[in-house]
């Protein structure tokens, strides 16, 4: 855990950690433990009292058909997210490895939308998709589609996942192309002398050898589309239309900023504390058995 | 590359250029509305050419605002977000790097507890629990501050991994030799330890900076205060419903001007931004 030459001193470590457990305490222990405590309480509608009232928060959850409603928007957002950038990119990471000359050329190309913020890339693919004004919405049109996000939920929820899988290319390209670049040529070499196409190499070899690349991905992309895409939801279709596209998080903020229904989403917040928590106690396992595969 | 097709290189390179073209339309789209005006921008089609009100658009919003929704000058926000990006790289960098500085040497009791204790907040982003921090920041009235923007998002796992698992590469020998020569901890620190870590904190402020400048709900339920407005929140305020009210071209160059420079960080320090992204996840 730490490094085995000391320094001595009494009070110096404290001083030193003293201003990041400060704010861990004020700003992290503090509320979440007052979810907690607000999670187990009824408030008056004017919220003038409150009461203990045990697991009835979450009881009501349980029976909340628009609670359970938005379970499954989260895992079909989140599981369209994450396939969706992981295929795209480790395509595109494939292809940029593939080149010999121009990969730094194509991965500066590709790497910017990262820079993006979540709410301001809702916004783009919004005004593209825009039903009445949206250029890509004009094309669509031609081709005889009937495009309108405001009116139609499968619709709303196709362009958020664009957006949000626009963003997240450029992150999982450059871990894509990491990986890729860690293989060593002569595994490849060794399979192409006795005769393997390159699509054979590589489910046989590349693929294999980035499976814990795209598993790290995957648990990031789907913590990812389950907290960070709060902006690009936001910005475009603010949950709707009909709770199409409500997802947990942003249901945590209107019920509790919108509706002030602190039980209720105090109860909520804590159950994504406990998805948050197992997504990374899986990531961590993951990260021990990659520290042993060297 | 083992096979040499030049047909398969070709197409390598079709393909490529196709994805750059596709990842970056959403960019050209905003850059062509922002140099039009709203009536040339409401037309179906849209011209897909740049137009000619680049200047106007964009000194109107720098100076004025939107004149439908928010008012506020985007120069302002922009000062806004580039303080609010500088104050959280910063911040988390350097309480970060003392507090890992004494978790790893020194030894002292509750070292491992304030270890667990900063381990933990990996676990827990601030869209989760943003009602009761919300609660502890209105409290201590902190609402409408740069205090209160970046504050209670400077806690960070993160970093201090990051720099404990540095620290820990760090030969013993030299922190002896330093003791020898009769250095103290903090002499050590800064004459030794924090030239050393210099590129984990350049890695770790490119990210850090993009975090900052992108952050959305915080500062969201945190201004009321047009004043208090950061380029992101301003561009969700101009946006005032329905596709022929919105101005457009000022969202548009609001937009352009959002994305500016945590792009230029990406491109300019993209050797760290690749060192800081993939040492953070270790």
């Amino acid at each position: 855990m730490g490094q085995r030459v000391a320094f001595g001193s009494r009070w110096l470590p404290y001083v030193l950690v003293l201003p990041q457990i400060a704010v861990t305490l004020v700003f992290f222990f503090w509320p979440a433990l007052q979810a907690l405590w607000y999670s187990f309480q009824l408030q008056d509608p004017f919220g003038e009292s409150t009461e203990f009232a045990g697991l009835t928060n979450f009881e009501a959850l349980v029976h909340d058909g628009a609670y359970l409603a938005s379970f499954q928007t989260t895992a079909l957002f989140s599981v369209l997210v994450a396939t969706l950038g992981i295929a795209i990119s480790l395509g595109l990471a494939v292809l940029a490895h593939r080149v010999t000359r121009g990969t730094m050329v194509y991965r500066t190309l590709l790497i910017w939308p990262y820079a993006v913020a979540p709410a301001v890339a809702g916004v783009l693919w919004a005004f593209m998709f825009a039903p009445s004004i949206g250029v890509v919405s004009y094309v669509l049109r031609q081709l005889g589609v009937d495009w309108n996000w405001v009116l139609r939920g499968d619709q709303a929820m196709l362009l958020v996942v664009m957006a949000a899988t626009w963003k997240q290319i450029s992150y999982n390209f450059l871990f894509f192309l990491a990986g890729l670049q860690a293989i060593p040529r002569s595994l490849i070499e060794a399979a192409a002398i006795d005769g393997a196409s390159p699509v054979r190499r590589f489910w046989t070899i590349v693929f294999p050898l980035l499976s814990p690349t795209t598993f790290f991905l995957l648990v990031v992309n789907i913590v990812y589309a389950f907290f960070d895409t709060f902006g690009v939801i936001d910005a475009t279709t603010g949950g709707g239309p009909a709770q199409a596209t409500n997802i947990l998080v942003y249901k945590v903020y209107t019920d509790g900023v919108k509706s002030a229904d602190l039980g209720g989403s105090s109860a909520q917040s804590v159950i994504l504390m406990i998805i948050v928590i197992a997504l990374t106690v899986v990531q961590f396992r993951f990260v021990e058995r990659k520290v042993q595969y060297g | 590359m083992i096979e040499n097709r030049k047909g398969l290189d070709l197409l390598t390179h079709v393909l490529l250029i196709a994805a750059v073209a596709v990842v970056a339309f959403p960019l050209y789209v905003t850059f062509v509305a922002s140099t039009r005006t709203l009536d040339e921008v409401l037309t179906v089609p849209m011209p897909m050419t740049p137009g000619s009100h680049l200047l106007e658009n964009y000194a109107q919003v720098l100076t004025g605002g939107s004149t439908r929704g928010a008012g506020a000058p985007v120069g302002r926000m922009m000062l806004n977000s580039l303080a609010m990006a500088l104050m959280i790289a910063i911040g988390k960098i350097a309480i970060s790097i003392i507090a890992s500085f004494a978790i790893v040497y020194f030894r002292f009791p509750l070292r491992r507890t304030f270890f667990w204790m900063i381990f933990v907040t990996l676990m827990l982003p601030v869209e989760v629990r943003i009602i009761p921090t919300f609660k502890v920041v209105s409290d201590l009235s902190m609402l409408n501050s740069y205090v209160g923007l970046t504050l209670p998002l400077i806690a960070s796992a993160t970093a201090t991994f990051l720099f404990r698992q540095f620290f820990m590469t760090v030969p013993d020998e030299l922190t002896e030799a330093a003791r020898i020569d009769g250095a103290g901890p903090m002499r050590f620190f800064f004459d030794v330890l924090l030239p050393l870590s210099a590129t984990s904190v350049a890695a770790l402020f490119v990210i850090q900076f993009i975090y900052g400048w992108n952050q959305y709900l915080w500062p969201l339920l945190i201004t009321t205060d047009e004043s208090m407005y950061t380029t992101v929140i301003g561009i969700k305020r101009m946006i005032v419903g329905g596709d022929a009210l919105t101005e457009w071209p000022l969202v548009m160059a609001t937009a352009m001007l959002a994305m500016l420079p945590p792009a230029l960080v990406v491109l300019l320090m993209q050797k760290w931004f690749v060192k800081g992204l993939v040492d953070a996840e270790k």
